[in-house]
Order: structure tokens, then C-alpha cells, then sequence
């Protein structure tokens, strides 16, 4: 199968810092593949890098088989970029703003009507099409930046946190485009903040420091946390948290409003007795316990769980 | 009771023909955590921006740590916290610098200037880093420095709007682990959010759509009380047919995404979990679905869900 997008050892300095050291990536059609990691791990200089926005120190860009640097144009075509900060213009309207990007990406003039009421509809801006873009809500230009993006009918979509900001309904909203587009066998790059979007993906790379340092289905990452998450309801909850902090089988406290979420070591699981230890020393520390159970690991956990083990590494490596 | 530290009664703004809040009436306590959540333009940073005394009422009433917002907007400013998404932090100075910065806009005594920076820092883990550039910090370094401006000349209560606003899962858990500890401390705290895994963080949520508040109270309550009946999780596939076929299920009162698989909410009795599977066999639907624990997004959805749509629409933001 072709590749919409093969993304081979790319590499961007800034001055000292690697902001991206090594990156590669394969996005086959249909297929969403997800960004996640911290701020400053490079997500936005990756994407900036595929879609030619930044030239290369190394490595090698194909869109749908076309070298990003040396066929810039043909790559281009290929493609549909949503950057974090889209801009529209504020004075125009929205019909005018997408009729502005399908001419600048080469929609021939006979078609260009057609196309733009067409996607105004598939991205429920039909009604709106004499609004000034200014006048329109976050959410609302969101969807007329996935309009614009789509305009020339690229077979790749990269979109680089596209619903910060926005509200949970309209974030469903958005979504239900995106799992359309992808099953009309668009590929799909996409960089968020939020894991219950990133859980969407097929494939997620881990980010940090400018690298992949994990990649795999959301299920994947978040395997081999299996088992190793309880869920502690307790008060106080300040005692509760230093009680299991000194426990030698639990390797992360985090508190989740109420409840704190224990993270268990490798190899450690709830099996080995840990739950009746803890209750034990919970006890003795005069901390009345409510509720003590393995829940299934969340995403979040596994994000916090990579972080953490990055960092450590990156510690490590420092002396 | 002592009394509230934010007291709203009838409290409206109108842009022109556009009601941006909508007579609003609420108390918040003191050391309480209040979450504030709403859609984008359903008048969270306008209800702030009036509070703080920014923004003048159309109508209505409102007090802040007992002084009314309109008349005497110069009394509250010292004993308030603000901070926004977009914080106003000056990226050619230093760490230390903006702190001071804002201390001397607050009026801090010069003398407590030093050690006020000291307790800020060391609070957001900024101690070892005062003479960085603002501009250079990444966006969670940020959050916490905008948050040790707002918290320099020790306020009393602390108006956070989106303050983790695309801010990755790590570094919100952090960011509200020291809201927590400063509500412990007797802070109070009034803050707007997107994200509905938040709430959690907080005593008690107001949901705002189109102006109106719609609902205030803990997380628990509006689970027992907003919600028509029981929330299921639904693994199928493909997702979007699906969707479309479990919204038109009847008994089924709203449907979603929810991350890989879809969440429904039913009427209290509609369904079993036998039911729910043979109505999407009917639609040719192999599925497999499952009680789960309703969340604050089902609320969120069934108070707001509807009419946002229209809401959006017509806001400004």
C-alpha cells in the first residue's frame, strides 16, 4: 500500500536545542495517527517540518510520494494543514474566506462554488456563509480552518491541536468529521493535548525532547499498566497519600479531586498482597478508608506514566 | 454562616441585542473550590470580567468579599487574583522580574517584595529558575508563573479563567494540585474550565449555557439529580454508523463518542444490557455494552447539549 505520508529521521536545531532529533513516521490511507507529549517535546516542529513550513537539517518528507524539498508544490497538493493559530481573514465572510484558500490552492474556478457550499455543509457552517469570520465563535472557526484545510481535496490532514480551547460538544462535533474523513481513507496527523481524543488514533507516538520515544495502538501504551492502578478513596486524604508514597510497591500518588490513584511498580500487581498491606498501614495511620480497588489504566495514566519514566531517564543521563 | 465572598443577584450584561449573562444569582464560600463550565461564549469570561470590575452590569447585583463590584471596584483589586489562558506576562523580563513587576501594581510593600517572590516560587516549583525570560518558558512554565503573578500579593480570592487551556495531562495534574493546596490554606477559588475531568478538583460546578446559570452544585449531586437514567458504554464498530443507529435506539436519551468506543445515556428502566444489545443487532449492529459511571460530561450534555449548537452560533467569544 502507498504511504500518504513517510516521514524519515527528521532532524531541526534551534541554536543548541535538538527540537526535533530523529523523528519518523508512516501514515497509510485511512489511517489517524496521534501526537501526544509534553509541551516543548516537539509535536508543533515536527508537523510545521512535514508540511514544509520548515526546511530539514536532515532526514526526508514524502507526501503521497512526493519529496517535500525537492517537489514542493506536488507535496503541498497533498496536503491539508491546520496549524495550532490558523489565521482567517476577519473582515471577509466565511463563504469568502474559503473561496480565498481554494484559490490560493489552485481550485479551478468552474468547480470552486460547488466544492465550498459542499464543505460548508459537511462541517455545519451552511446558514453562515455571509457571517464575517471575526464574528464567529471558537468553535465555529475551528470548523471553517477543517473547511479551508479540505478545500483542494487532499488525500493527508495534519492538525495540530485543533480543539484547544473548544467545548466538549463541539469537540464531539469536530470528531465525527475527522472519523468520516478517515473512513473516506483520508490519513490523519494530529497533535492534542486531550487523551480522550488521542485514544482515537490507531497508532500514537510518545514525544519528548524531540523523539518518538514510544510508539504503538493506544492499547498498547497503555498495557503494561495493566493491573498496577488502584483507585483509593480515603481522608484525610493528605495522610492517605503519604502513607501509600512510603509503600515500596507503590512507585506514583496522584491526587484526582476526591480519590488518589496509586500506580503500582513493574511486576508489582494487586495479587501480591499490596492492597491488604496498604489497608493495614492506612489503618495504623488513623486514616479511615472508603474504597481500595484496581480500575482499569486510563490513557492519562499511561501519559503520566511515560513522562515520569522519561524524565527519570533524562536525570540519569545528566548524573 | 460567615458571610459568602462572592454574593450574585440578578446579574446581567447585554452587548447590544446579544444578553451575553442572564440574571445570575449565586453565593461562593470561603476556602471553596468553584468550577465554572459552559461552552465557548456562554458568558464564563464575561461573568469574570464583571466580578473582577472590568466590565459594568446591565442589570443586577453583585458583591465581592462584601464590596459591590460596581462602586467599589478599587477596594476588591487588591484582594483578588486573576488569571487567563492568554496571561498577561511580560516575555522580555525575567521570572523574578515580572513578580516584582506585578507586586509593585498591587502595591505589596517593598519590603515583603523578596519574600513574597521566595514563597511564590518555591509554591509553582519556579525556585531555581528567576532569572529566566518569561519568553522562553514552555507553555505549563508559564501557567505556573502566570498563576505565582496572580497569587503575589497574597489575594484572597483567586479568579482562574481556562487557566490549563492546552496544557498536557502531566501538567494539569500539578497546576491543580497547588489550586488544591491554596484552598486548603482558605483561598478561595472561582475557576472556568473546558475540561470536564476538572470538575473533579472541584467542591462545587456551575454550568453556564447562553447566559444562564443552569445548574450549581457538587459533582455528586448533579449526577443524581440531571440525569433521566442510567449511562452505558457501547464497544462496537464502525463507530459513526453505530452512532447514528444507537441515537435513533428508543429509550436511548443522547449518544457520543467517548474515546474509542461510544457512551449513551437511556431512560431510567429502558434498558438492560441484553436490551440495549439486541436493538443494534435489529440495526445490524454487533455490539457489546455495559453499565458504566456516568460522568460530568453526561450532564454537561444533557443540561447543555441541545441548544448549543444555536448557542455557538450566535456567540462572540
Amino acid at each position: 500500500m502507498t504511504m500518504l505520508l513517510e516521514a524519515t529521521d527528521l532532524r531541526k536545531q534551534f541554536g543548541a536545542v535538538r527540537a526535533v532529533d530523529g523523528v519518523s513516521l508512516n501514515v497509510a490511507p485511512g489511517e489517524a495517527v496521534g501526537l501526544v507529549g509534553p509541551d516543548g517535546a516537539g509535536k508543533t516542529t515536527t508537523m510545521r517540518l512535514m508540511v514544509g513550513a520548515l526546511s530539514l537539517d536532515g532526514g526526508r518528507v514524502a507526501v503521497a510520494g512526493h519529496d517535500v524539498t525537492r517537489e514542493t508544490e506536488a507535496a503541498r497538493a497533498s496536503l491539508g494543514y491546520l496549524p495550532q493559530r490558523f489565521s482567517l481573514y476577519g473582515d471577509l465572510t466565511v463563504y469568502e474566506n474559503l473561496a480565498f484558500f481554494g484559490s490560493v490552492r489552485g481550485v479551478p474556478r468552474g468547480e470552486l462554488d460547488a466544492r465550498a457550499r459542499a464543505l460548508l455543509g459537511f462541517v455545519g457552517l451552511t446558514g453562515f456563509e455571509a457571517r464575517r469570520a471575526e464574528a464567529l465563535s471558537g468553535g465555529m472557526k475551528q470548523k471553517l480552518g477543517l473547511a479551508a484545510a479540505l478545500i483542494h481535496r487532499p488525500p493527508l490532514l495534519l492538525l495540530d491541536e485543533p480543539t484547544g480551547g473548544v467545548d466538549p460538544v463541539t469537540r464531539q462535533d469536530f470528531w465525527q468529521l475527522i472519523i468520516r474523513l478517515l473512513g473516506e481513507g483520508t490519513g490523519v496527523v494530529v497533535s492534542t493535548p486531550y487523551m480522550d481524543e488521542a485514544i482515537r488514533c490507531n497508532r500514537l507516538g510518545f514525544m519528548y525532547g524531540g523523539r518518538v520515544l514510544t510508539s504503538g495502538a493506544p492499547r498498547e501504551l497503555m498495557a503494561p499498566l495493566a493491573g498496577r492502578i488502584l483507585e483509593l478513596t480515603a481522608a484525610p486524604r493528605n495522610t492517605a497519600s503519604a502513607v501509600c508514597q512510603a509503600d515500596p510497591d507503590v512507585e506514583d500518588v496522584g491526587a484526582f479531586g476526591e480519590r488518589l490513584h496509586l500506580r503500582l511498580r513493574p511486576g508489582a500487581t494487586v495479587g501480591d498482597g499490596v492492597t491488604a498491606r496498604l489497608r493495614a498501614a492506612l489503618d495504623t495511620a488513623g486514616v479511615t478508608v472508603t474504597g481500595l480497588r484496581p480500575i482499569t489504566p486510563s490513557l492519562e495514566d499511561a501519559f503520566i506514566a511515560l513522562l515520569q519514566g522519561a524524565q527519570m531517564e533524562q536525570e540519569a543521563a545528566r548524573g | 454562616m460567615a458571610e459568602p465572598v462572592v454574593q450574585v443577584e440578578g446579574l446581567t450584561k447585554k452587548f447590544g441585542d446579544f444578553t451575553a449573562v442572564d440574571h445570575l444569582s449565586f453565593e461562593v464560600q470561603r476556602g471553596e473550590v468553584l468550577g465554572y463550565l459552559g461552552p465557548n461564549g456562554s458568558g464564563k469570561t464575561t461573568t469574570i470580567r464583571m466580578l473582577l470590575g472590568l466590565l459594568r452590569p446591565t442589570s443586577g447585583r453583585a458583591t465581592v468579599l462584601g464590596y459591590d463590584i460596581a462602586r467599589e471596584t478599587e477596594a476588591i483589586r487588591p484582594l483578588i487574583g486573576y488569571m487567563c489562558q492568554k496571561a498577561a506576562l511580560y516575555d522580555e523580563l525575567t521570572v523574578a522580574e515580572n513578580l516584582a513587576f506585578y507586586a509593585g501594581l498591587y502595591h505589596l510593600p517593598r519590603g515583603e517584595l523578596k519574600s513574597r517572590q521566595r514563597a511564590v516560587l518555591e509554591l509553582v516549583g519556579l525556585s531555581n529558575r528567576p532569572n529566566e525570560r518569561a519568553g522562553e518558558l514552555s507553555t505549563g512554565w508559564r501557567q505556573r508563573l502566570a498563576l505565582a503573578v496572580a497569587l503575589v500579593h497574597r489575594p484572597e480570592l483567586l479568579f482562574l479563567d481556562e487557566p490549563t487551556s492546552g496544557v498536557d495531562p502531566a501538567a494539569r495534574r500539578v497546576f491543580w494540585g497547588l489550586i488544591d493546596g491554596l484552598a486548603q490554606s482558605g483561598v478561595t477559588v472561582f475557576v472556568s474550565t473546558h475540561y470536564m475531568d476538572e470538575a473533579e478538583y472541584c467542591g462545587r460546578l456551575g454550568i453556564m449555557n447562553g447566559g444562564r446559570l443552569l445548574a450549581l452544585d457538587t459533582l455528586a449531586a448533579l449526577k443524581r439529580d440531571a440525569l433521566p437514567g442510567p449511562a452505558w458504554d457501547v464497544i462496537v464498530e464502525p463507530l459513526i454508523p453505530a452512532l447514528a443507529a444507537l441515537e435513533q435506539t428508543p429509550g436511548v436519551v443522547q449518544a457520543g463518542l467517548r474515546g474509542d468506543h461510544l457512551h449513551a445515556l437511556t431512560l431510567a428502566g429502558a434498558h438492560d444490557a441484553v436490551s440495549l444489545r439486541a436493538a443494534l443487532a435489529d440495526r445490524g449492529f454487533t455490539a457489546a455494552g455495559e453499565l458504566a459511571d456516568p460522568t460530568l460530561e453526561d450532564v454537561f450534555m444533557v443540561l447543555a447539549g441541545n441548544k448549543v449548537e444555536s448557542l455557538s452560533a450566535g456567540a462572540q467569544t
